[in-house]
């Protein structure tokens, strides 16, 4: 454990030193490694602890963004306040999907495409409804003073991320040490001999989407803050779902590192074959050849690596 | 809006686009039920069927309708391949994975597609394409009346061939009860691609009957696989007969739903079926108790 | 080149200068003497993903401008300067626009174009912003693109406010002139920004030039099929139908009217995004009499008509991504040149005050205020026996229009 520890502690320095000595592009990227490593954790939590795939997580996030932007623009909110209420109705709506799934007794599949169709439930009405602005999406006015949880310098992002994606780290550590996170894996593994055990799953479950809700909504609220503009498609879209999906389970579901691990890995391939696409000549159009190449390294990374990205580090603590 | 003459054609409407979503969700609803697997490739490879169509027709004149048995056994083929050589080779028969995998695999089919074929949007022009009948407020094109009949058809053939032949019996062992059909011999592996391919034929089907009144992109065969997800949900995961009733039922609403509460917010209704489906009645119409 | 930013980052950029990625460059400046440093630009475009193709198309318009400008000696102020085009795919997500910014910044870059679509414009040109480096906006509907109030964004097209003022004016003539035949409209649009700011602009303009919207249509993108919304325009039976969407949609509808042969004094579109050559020239029958109101080329221009010959001699389509963004490439040469130098602040006033006459474009004089060119002008057209004319406005007029258009028989 000690050589971990310390591997870890390098690894934190780097982090915060980061931003520092590394060209703004490179600090950027790193963001949104970490944002996508907080979101995916979010996944994680419901997806790989408690073993509930999910589809549609973007019904979480979307809710946060939209929840922050709405109480700022139109109510006025300060968005630092705004923040905490956003992440409340991501809970909120995470604790009714899983009331009414699980008290349905939805299972596997069946589970994760009732939060694909909540989340296109969501995208629809966002479109629809005027208090969303509809197909128009919401922009929050450009005024970057920290106290609007704006930032010019996007170092600030950056170090937010970072935090949040330690936050989410260390809430999944503590899922791998206590009672709850048993609870959860037990369910994960056996759900039956789980309830022979006296657990009482149903609230369990609630209990991980809840949490899950409230993390991937904060997340939104993250979002529509340094990006300013949202609209049904970027938070409701089946994109983001994909992403808190993918990178968890390439990474290694279930695992503390596992969505850090898989954001690094798809959005270092990402950039670096979107790059290469760019270097070809310009009137040639062979830019899909990156997300082609994309397409096969995630084909390649899950055949080979079945676990997850996890697995190769294999000290990196999997709650049995 | 409520006239109902108006909701009578849209009735019919309905119906007519629940045709080809019967196709698209029939062939979703056999892998997942041999396979149990949600095959993320739908859309991609729905999407390749229609190219195939549509350069056929470019390069030899073919009708579509002409190209049917050409496009069906090719998609065959290219699925039961696309099993054999990466999907069952690569997902160590875990769920997730395949999952994972068809993404992957749909992503380097779209922008393979992008790639060769470029962005541009790409439609068949056919001499009956204008022809239509007229039934009271209904305009009925002759395409879509002809789809709607040849996809009750190809369903109910392969209906049959489920129930009736060797291979359709293995194949519905198969998918009750995995390991009891590798004891009693069967190749669950062949089984497995045979599933597959004969999944992406029926996309092979509906690409055909699609493009006289739809297009091709890079990007166009996604559209249709939500309402699959939610038809296959809705009859049943794993039913035949579930897949084509819920099809047509999903037409039914979507196109209702349009009229009353309009186009935008009528969509809602097919997301609204599929979440209340799974909260009362998860096996669906036609599916098995769970 | 850039300044330094005023930020507590100019420590980074120093170091970052030092250690510039060469991932994403085309090609490091020609180390031959006397060679002036070319002059990069950012281009940032969805090349791949849903609308790809309109992506596709403004970045061939930008390179063929950077290209054509290259070899009539680049930018002579700068002594000869050339331009150098970064390649970026925004993959259609404001987060990778976002990125694709920043690593161009690194890469020094002295201006960016982009974005076809509003929200990664939006985010796009709000980050480069930090840097004070100009962002020309090639194509993006969205009036929020030029209404935040900031300094380095510039466009060159007209807001949808301008297309949708000039598309009622020439509709109104248009009606006048035949008697009135249209009294009636319904409005059929994409659910997106786009689509609904143009049918709210639309629905309160109509009535004041004498025409009752009788319903208003919102679709998403994409459509499965327009049987329905078919069915609801046979049975609100209106004089005009009005499209805001973008090409599939629009193409489909289209058809799918034809095909149930639905009596209409006109189709009128605005920005429709089907409206095209393709279209015309594929679907001759579908397209005739149609009308769109839409960024279009000056067709009295020579330079305009050639490159066109060009483009369709390579068979790629002229489309309205092409030649917007190819202006834009000259209007940022045009800004250098006054310049003399690509340094943010000397671009951002040349750009400011630019008057640059858009040879390509039926446009008035170039004039900003707060980034919108003010001389933006869009044009109407109508397809007529598989071709594209233009019947307003009248100086540029190459043909009469058909109004109304024939009954079906």
């Amino acid at each position: 454990m000690r050589r971990q520890d310390v591997l870890l502690a390098l690894a934190l320095a780097a982090a915060i030193v980061l931003p520092l000595v590394a060209p703004g592009y490179l600090v950027e990227v790193s963001m949104l490694v970490f944002f996508l490593a907080f979101i995916g954790q979010s996944w994680n939590i419901s997806g790989g602890f408690a073993g509930q795939t999910s589809f549609g997580h973007a019904v979480f996030f979307g809710t946060g963004a939209y929840t922050s932007t709405i109480l700022q623009i139109t109510f006025g909110w300060n968005a630092w306040l705004a923040w905490p209420a956003g992440a409340i109705a991501g809970a909120i709506v995470g604790w009714i999907i899983a009331v009414l799934s699980f008290r349905a007794g939805l299972r596997g599949s069946y589970f994760a495409l009732i939060t694909l169709a909540f989340a296109e439930a969501f995208r629809i009405l966002a479109n629809s409804v005027s208090f969303t602005h509809a197909g128009l999406g919401m922009l929050i006015k450009a005024d970057p003073r920290p106290a609007n949880f704006q930032f010019r310098d996007p170092i600030w992002f950056y170090y937010l991320a970072l935090a949040l994606c330690i936050v989410s780290l260390l809430i999944a550590w503590q899922l791998t040490r206590d009672r709850f996170g048993a609870r959860l894996v037990a369910v994960r593994e056996n759900e039956d001999a789980a309830r022979a055990l006296g657990i009482d799953v149903f609230a369990e479950k609630v209990k991980a989407l809840t949490l899950s809700g409230a993390i991937a909504a904060a997340g939104g609220t993250f979002y529509a803050q340094k990006y300013l503009y949202i609209d049904p498609n970027i938070a409701f879209g089946v994109d983001k779902s994909i992403e808190m999906l993918l990178v968890t389970m390439v990474g290694g579901a279930g695992t503390i590192f596992g969505p850090l691990l898989g954001a690094l890995a798809l959005t270092g391939i990402n950039e670096a074959t979107r790059a290469l696409a760019s270097v070809v000549p310009a009137l040639k159009n062979v830019q899909p050849l990156s997300l082609i190449v994309y397409g096969v390294m995630l084909i390649l990374i899950v055949g080979r690596l079945p676990d997850g990205l996890a697995r190769l580090f294999h000290r990196v603590q999997r709650h049995a | 809006m409520l006239d109902p003459g108006i909701l009578f054609a849209g009735v019919l409407n309905g119906l007519m686009a629940g045709g080809i979503y019967v196709l698209v969700a029939v062939g979703l609803t056999l892998i997942y039920g041999v396979l149990h697997i949600i095959n993320f490739a739908h859309g991609s490879l729905l999407m390749l069927a229609m190219y195939a169509v549509f350069f056929l027709w470019r390069l030899s004149g073919l009708d579509p309708y002409a190209a049917l048995p050409i496009v069906i056994g090719a998609a065959f083929a290219f699925g039961y391949l696309l099993y054999r050589l990466v999907i069952g080779r690569l997902s160590h028969g875990r769920d997730e994975n395949i999952l994972l995998i068809t993404l992957g695999i749909s992503i380097v089919i779209d922008n393979v597609a992008l790639l060769l074929f470029g962005g541009n949007t790409q439609t068949v022009e056919t001499p009956y394409a204008s022809s239509f009948v007229q039934l009271g407020d209904a305009f009925l094109p002759l395409p879509k009346i002809i789809s709607f009949v040849a996809s009750l058809f190809i369903c109910a053939v392969l209906g049959l061939f489920l129930a009736r032949s060797d291979t359709g019996k293995a194949i519905r062992a198969v998918a009750r009860e995995r390991q009891g059909a590798r004891l009693v011999g069967i190749d669950v592996d062949n089984i497995f691609a045979l599933s597959y391919g004969i999944g992406i034929a029926c996309l092979g089907a509906a690409a055909c009957l699609l493009m006289p009144t739809y297009y091709v992109t890079p990007s166009s065969g996604h559209a249709f696989v939500l309402v699959a997800f939610t038809i296959v949900v809705l009859g049943g995961m794993g039913s035949f007969a579930g897949a084509a009733v819920g099809g047509l039922i999903i037409g039914v609403v979507e196109s209702l739903g349009g009229l009353v509460l309009g186009e935008q917010l009528g969509q809602i209704g097919i997301s609204a079926i599929f979440i209340l489906i799974l909260l009362l009645k998860p096996s669906g119409l036609f599916g098995a108790r769970q | 080149m850039n300044q330094p930013s005023r930020f507590p980052v100019s420590r980074r950029t120093f170091l970052a200068g030092s250690t510039a990625l060469a991932a994403g460059t085309l090609g490091g400046p020609a180390i031959v003497r006397a060679q002036p440093a070319p002059v990069k630009v950012g281009l940032i475009h969805p090349v791949t993903g849903f609308v790809a193709y309109n992506g596709q198309q403004s970045r061939l318009g930008a390179t063929m401008a950077i290209d054509d400008l290259n070899k009539a000696g680049g930018i002579k102020s700068m002594g000869g300067a050339k331009l150098e085009p970064l390649l970026g795919d925004s993959q259609s997500k404001v987060e990778v626009g976002v990125s694709e910014v920043e690593k161009m910044h690194e890469q020094g870059v002295a201006a960016y174009i982009g974005c076809f679509q509003s929200p990664v414009g939006i985010a796009a040109s709000q980050a480069a912003a930090k840097y004070n480096t100009p962002f020309l906006i090639d194509v993006g509907a969205s009036d929020l693109l030029v209404t935040r109030g900031l300094k380095n964004v510039f466009r060159l097209k007209p807001g949808f406010g301008v297309c949708v003022d000039q598309g009622i004016a020439a509709l109104d003539s248009l009606n006048k002139a035949a008697g009135s035949p249209a009294k009636s409209a319904v409005i059929v649009h994409e659910s997106g920004e786009f689509g609904t700011g143009t049918s709210k602009l639309l629905s309160g303009k109509l009535p004041s030039i004498g025409i009752n919207v009788k319903e208003v249509i919102s679709h998403d993108n994409p459509t499965r099929n327009f049987d329905n919304i078919a069915l609801r325009i046979r049975s609100v039976a209106p004089d005009l139908v009005m499209m805001s969407n973008y090409q599939n949609e629009y193409v489909l509808l289209a058809r799918t009217l034809f095909q149930q042969k639905v009596n209409l004094a006109g189709f009128y579109s605005f920005l429709g995004g089907g409206f095209n050559y393709k279209f015309v020239k594929e679907m001759p029958d579908v397209s005739q009499y149609m009308m769109d109101t839409n960024h279009w080329f000056n067709p009295k221009s020579e330079k305009a008509q050639a490159l066109k010959k060009r483009i369709e001699a390579t068979k790629a389509l002229f489309t309205y991504e092409l030649y917007l963004s190819y202006s834009v490439v000259m209007l940022l040469a045009d800004a250098l040149e006054h310049a003399g130098s690509a340094d943010n602040e000397k671009l951002l006033a040349a750009l400011s005050a630019s008057t640059f006459k858009a040879e390509l474009m039926p446009y008035g004089p170039t004039k900003f205020v707060n980034g919108q060119n003010q001389g933006g002008r869009a044009m109407t057209l109508q397809s007529l026996k598989g071709d594209i004319e233009v019947i307003a406005p009248a100086e540029f007029a190459s043909a009469k229009a058909v109004f109304p258009r024939p009954k079906f028989t």
